[in-house]
């Protein structure tokens, strides 16, 4: 259920952002969910794209530094309370967060959740058994 | 304007005084100097066997010139011309970027040390009952203690209170009612910038003269000093192979340091050809050290870019003057006061296995202080996909560069291939400092 998320590091220089979407964007790469952590000298852009593989050779074929880590997507309604309902199971069940973003569906009711755990599959099968929609590799490849 | 003399005889010694003294303690020189293992080898291979084989100055031309090199491989007693037992002081660079060097002192050697300082106190006007607060770091490092000898001597109150903690050099400015300061101009710019914040006012101050070197900087800078204070700052310039401070030292008359010449035979060289150059013209600054017994030093290449000022001083001095240090003839940094070499950096960072084969030095200047920016590109194999292990990465490069170069730079971290690379040899160092 473990899903791939690319990390790439982007040094404080103007249109960096700009070039790393526009390389995936003009090879028909789908970003799905996207969030960045800055510091003051840098950023790390972290994604979550329909084509990951091709995404992630693309990237270092162009001379970014990426990473591909492993992340658990959940699909909550996009209404209020929807996170909070998925983060009391995680908090029910000792499962930390190292951090988390949120994405809206363009074509569904739904919002993108993306968790990065220390241990993405005992979280995923936590989530699954309390009945969360967990979002899996074809689904993702599928949007 | 009125002139003080420490050594008046020796301070207007005519020219050809000066060179009989010249010749004399040469003379007594290479005699020392034959009893190290190091200048036995290379004063025999030009005949030189004994003192007496020196019948003129014009035979110093004979001696080969003396590299930082030299005291390297012959570290650590190949330039010793005394037993052990006969030596109270050593003094020694850090040898961070490799080798050390060492420099040894008898209680003579350091007694004409202090009487050259002594000078160099006096020709400025200060004298007993200024209080002398030393700025400058003591230890290994000769600035310091080669001040506090010199100061002591004349009889001033001297505070060794040495480098850093600006809050406490200000509280004891102002209750020892400090008179005279001995400090690198950009610690003295920074201190001038703490004073407002603490709210003390320059004339709650008692402070007549600064004693200004240890790196290079302009007339507007030594200027800017005297405004701002309100007092006289002189240059000092110094270096450890030549015991440290004392070498040459404005007078009154702030126009270029007198090279105390009955101790350090001077000569201006092109640094590419060694060919002597003509006063007035700007070349590579060499030494001869003729008045320490226990590691004799013959032209002595001290990397320093500089030019003798033609013409005589007001102040009556014979000795000539040396002009401010205009640059060196290697590519070490001088950054606030401290000697940084690029390799020592590159050493660093290269053995950091995340850091990936390009880096660069940038040195600007911030308000009065200069700041080293230490830029490097990660190596993509080594990242992980975490901001918060670049942050470790960044601390730990930072930690290891001020560790080995003793200034903490601040670093930051850049994409493989952000960063130029020159044809050939690459540029590494950038240094955006104005040179006015």
């Amino acid at each position: 259920m473990k899903i791939k998320q690319l990390s790439v590091f982007l040094e404080n220089k103007k249109g960096r952002l700009f070039d790393v979407c526009s390389l995936l964007g003009s090879n028909g790469i789908n970003i799905r969910a996207l969030t960045i952590a800055e510091t003051e000298s840098f950023g790390v852009l972290r994604i979550v794209v329909d084509k990951t593989e091709q995404a992630s050779k693309l990237l270092s074929e162009n001379n970014f530094t990426a990473n591909v880590t492993d992340v658990v997507a959940v699909e909550v309604g996009d209404k209020p309370g929807g996170l909070a309902a998925v983060l009391k199971i995680l908090n029910d069940n000792n499962v930390n967060i190292e951090y988390m973003y949120g994405f809206v569906e363009k074509f569904s009711e739904n919002a993108l959740l993306v968790f990065r755990f220390e241990d993405a599959q005992t979280a995923a099968d936590i989530l699954v058994k309390n009945k969360v929609k967990v979002v899996t590799k074809q689904e993702i490849e599928g949007l | 304007m009125q002139i003080t003399y420490w050594n008046k005889e020796v301070e207007t010694a005519d020219d050809s005084s000066l060179k009989s003294l010249q010749l004399k303690r040469f003379k007594e020189t290479i005699g020392w100097a034959l009893q190290t293992p190091f200048y036995k080898r290379r004063l025999g291979k030009v005949g030189i066997n004994s003192a007496y084989d020196i019948k003129s100055l014009d035979d110093l031309k004979k001696i080969p010139f003396a590299t930082k090199d030299d005291l390297r491989q012959n570290f650590p007693k190949g330039l010793l011309s005394l037993d052990m037992k006969d030596i109270v002081r050593i003094h020694s660079s850090s040898g961070t970027t490799g080798i050390p060097t060492v420099i040894y002192f008898s209680r003579e050697d350091i007694d004409n040390w202090s009487d050259l300082v002594a000078r160099c106190v006096v020709t400025t006007g200060a004298g007993p009952g200024d209080v002398f607060q030393n700025m400058m770091t003591y230890g290994l490092f000769t600035g310091g203690l080669g001040l506090h000898y010199g100061a002591e001597r004349v009889g001033m109150t001297v505070i060794p209170i040495g480098g850093g903690n600006t809050k406490r050099q200000i509280k004891t400015m102002k209750d020892f009612q400090t008179t005279v300061v001995h400090a690198t101009p950009s610690y003295l710019l920074h201190i001038h910038s703490v004073l407002a914040e603490e709210k003390i006012k320059i004339d709650e101050l008692s402070l007549r003269k600064a004693y200004i070197g240890a790196e290079p900087h302009s007339e507007n800078i030594r200027l800017k000093i005297e405004q701002l204070y309100g007092i006289d700052a002189y240059n000092s310039y110094g270096l450890s192979e030549m015991n440290g401070p004392g070498v040459a030292f404005e007078c009154v008359y702030k126009c270029g340091m007198h090279i105390w010449e009955d101790a350090y035979i001077t000569e201006i060289i092109d640094p590419a050809t060694g060919q002597a150059l003509p006063d007035g013209e700007i070349g590579e600054v060499v030494f001869t050290n003729v008045i320490r017994r226990a590691t004799p030093l013959l032209r002595y290449r001290t990397r320093d870019l500089a030019c003798i000022i033609p013409g005589k001083c007001q102040c009556g001095r014979t000795h000539r003057r040396l002009s401010r240090i205009t640059g060196r003839t290697d590519d070490m940094l001088i950054i606030n006061g401290v000697n940084v070499f690029p390799s020592q950096i590159e050493e660093v960072v290269m053995k950091i296995p995340e850091v990936g084969t390009n880096y660069l030095i940038e040195v600007d200047k911030v308000g009065a202080l200069d700041k080293l920016i230490v830029k490097v590109e990660i190596y993509s194999k080594m990242f992980r996909g975490d901001a918060s292990q670049l942050d470790a990465l960044k601390g730990k490069i930072k930690d290891e560069l001020r560790a080995s170069i003793t200034i903490s730079p601040s670093v930051e971290l850049h994409e493989p291939g952000f960063l130029p690379v020159s044809e050939g040899k690459a540029k590494r160092v950038i240094d955006n400092r104005p040179k006015e």
